[in-house]
């Protein structure tokens, strides 16, 4: 890997927050353009914003700090139990679940990171699916506190600020859902060039030399596994209160591998990346699998090795390449 | 006392099941260098030939384990021309895993519409059905049957590893595949063999070990883990680090679902983390600069 990974000038000083407008521009109007073309499934929409918050949470891990992890979901599923579990007890503002969504997140991350950021390769890969299959299995045997396998339901998050209620045709819950998206996306995107942003790409290019140039490594990388916990948590928050269910789908060793799918189908390392392939991935699922899962699965398949042989840095790239000329030195999300 | 001897036949039995299915895992990982979760779908697909030979074919159990083993060596050559030979040693972790996560996804997906998505039972003949007496209790014969093949495997690949020429060339190139290159030994020819024999040996645990690990339409998945896992623990490339990891796996998984069946999987991976922690590199194993 020898790519150059700051690929941004910092360059002159123009009017400030313009790429951070310009970002959450872009989301509302694909959320527009998203309610016009499915105005009728306002909750798949929902649902594909709730996942897209967990290819955002992978992505600082595995695309900015170079982490290969296949139990990603369990943040996710975490804070989504955390949320259903607290609201079927009688939490049910729904901000205030999401802050508890954000907290179990943010708890689970850290774990998560202090367990598998100490070694990389092998090691690394397996202490990742343990972790992950560990709290998938703890789901399923607390069956007094999940659900086990039916599932926790019956969670009815009250009015958002006490005035919009959630209905049928999640209108809110997309509302919601979205407003969240723009205000994590823009704060993200502020965080990823940060010093400790850039640093963590540094750590993922040659964790080495950062070593050598004095990084603490090892910690840098949990702070940012539990800064990625926060967002899953953010995502599980919202799918639990808008499908008012959780199942152990959603801390699953699949649900973990699809996320992965989906990051490196849009390009793992930019945060545009991620977005896009979440959106491509779910709405190609939405259409496919609907037919046959077999046929889905082994579509999935096909398309993951050719884009492992062909475009390893995911469909951004030629994107990016084509901003990056038009801007001449310019500027690429 | 009944106990203790049901969780040791299991466990061993199990055991064993596990040791023949990683073991090829192990191997290829040591030498190549590929974290293969598709493994299992290769596990798969001799099950599922197994399956179609006996049940439609109608012919012995052990001309099946060989169509199954054979069948499953052809079926992966074009992956391993096409796709394989791409990612041995060089890649980054990432892009393994994703190419093979990608097989596995393709293979799960073709030969559920190939032989149709439900569960395939492989019939034992009757020489293998039923208890035989051990003189003062009676275990399954076939659990007998899967401990006796394992511990044919072991023994069989150790003498292919430690006594032959092949396994020296073998291990010169875990140790140093260029040095071993310019010495005159096609490391090519070495990685295609070794993953034909790790394929082939991949099948004929997963045909040996229907009765325990039962071949269904996501077996690829459900198993991919475990396999990881018990490479993992064992080390990566060592004949004794899988054995042991195997039976020790299976150990805590077996007592896990006799004493406390409601956190059977939860005793699993809490010995894997822990095992991982403390020897990222396996009990067995060597780290690789």
């Amino acid at each position: 890997m020898t790519d150059i990974a700051i690929d941004h000038v910092p360059g002159k000083r123009s009017i400030p927050f313009v790429q951070e407008g310009l970002g959450a521009l872009t989301i509302i109007a694909l959320g527009a353009v998203g309610c016009f073309l499915f105005p009728d499934d306002l909750a798949l929409l929902t649902r594909l914003i709730g996942i897209s918050f967990l290819v955002l949470s992978l992505d600082l891990v595995t695309g900015y700090c170079g982490i290969a992890t296949l139990g990603h979901a369990a943040q996710f599923g975490v804070a989504a139990y955390a949320v259903g579990i607290a609201c079927v007890r009688g939490v049910t503002d729904p901000v205030a679940l999401l802050a508890i969504g954000i907290v179990a997140g943010t708890l689970m991350g850290l774990i998560s990171g202090a367990l598998i950021a100490r070694f990389r390769g092998l090691p690394q890969l397996v202490l990742s699916i343990a972790v992950g299959q560990l709290v998938a299995a703890l789901a399923n045997k607390l069956q007094w506190l999940t659900g086990g396998s039916d599932g926790l339901s019956g969670i009815l998050p009250g009015k958002v600020f006490g005035i919009y209620s959630f209905d049928m045709y999640s209108r809110t819950a997309f509302l919601f859902s979205l407003a969240t998206l723009v205000v994590v996306f823009v704060a993200l995107s502020r965080f990823v060039r940060s010093p400790f942003g850039l640093l963590c790409r540094g750590i993922k290019d040659d964790d080495l030399r950062a070593k050598m140039i004095g990084v603490a490594v090892y910690p840098r990388l949990v702070i940012m596994y539990g800064v990625a916990g926060a967002v899953a948590g953010v995502g599980g928050a919202l799918t639990a209160i808008s499908t008012g269910v959780v199942g152990l789908d959603s801390v699953g060793f699949e649900r973990s591998a699809e996320v992965l799918v989906m990051l490196v189908l849009g390009g793992a390392g930019h945060l545009w990346g991620a977005l896009a392939g979440a959106l491509i991935f779910q709405i190609f699922e939405h259409i496919v699998s609907a037919a046959n899962p077999f046929h889905w699965m082994t579509l999935v398949g096909l398309l993951l090795i050719l884009i492992v042989v062909f475009a390893p840095r995911g469909l951004i790239e030629p994107v990016l390449m084509l901003v990056r000329r038009r801007a001449g030195k310019g500027r690429p999300s | 006392m009944r106990t203790a001897l049901n969780i040791a036949t299991d466990t061993l039995a199990y055991g064993m099941v596990l040791f023949i299915i990683s073991i090829g895992l192990s191997i290829m990982m040591g030498l190549m260098r590929v974290v293969n979760l598709a493994h299992g779908a290769f596990a798969m697909i001799g099950g599922y030939l197994a399956s179609y030979a006996i049940r439609d074919l109608h012919v012995h159990y052990s001309l099946a384990i060989l169509i199954a083993v054979v069948g499953t060596i052809i079926v992966s050559i074009p992956f391993e021309l096409l796709l394989y030979r791409r990612i041995y040693r060089k890649s980054d972790p990432l892009i393994q895993v994703l190419m093979t996560i990608g097989i596995t996804f393709f293979i799960i997906g073709v030969v559920n519409f190939v032989f149709g998505p439900s569960l395939k039972t492989i019939p034992l003949p009757a020489l293998l059905s039923g208890p035989l007496d051990i003189g003062f209790r009676s275990v399954p014969t076939h659990r007998l049957f899967v401990i006796a093949c394992g511990v044919a495997t072991a023994l069989a690949l150790w003498l292919l590893i430690e006594k032959t020429e092949f396994g020296i060339k073998l291990r010169a190139s875990v140790d140093h595949s260029g040095m071993a290159d310019a010495l005159g030994i096609r490391t090519e020819i070495i990685y295609a063999v070794t993953f034909a024999l790790a394929i082939g040996l991949g099948a004929f645990g997963g045909v040996v070990g229907a009765e325990i690990l039962p071949i269904e339409p996501f077996y690829a998945l459900r198993y991919m883990v475990t396999f990881l896992v018990v490479v993992s623990v064992g080390g990566a490339g060592s004949i004794m680090g899988a054995l042991s990891a195997s039976l020790l796996l299976g150990l805590a998984d077996t007592t896990g679902k006799y004493l406390a069946p409601e956190f059977g999987e939860f005793f699993f991976y809490l010995t894997v983390i822990v095992i991982v922690f403390l020897f990222p590199h396996g009990l067995f194993g060597r780290s690789h600069a």
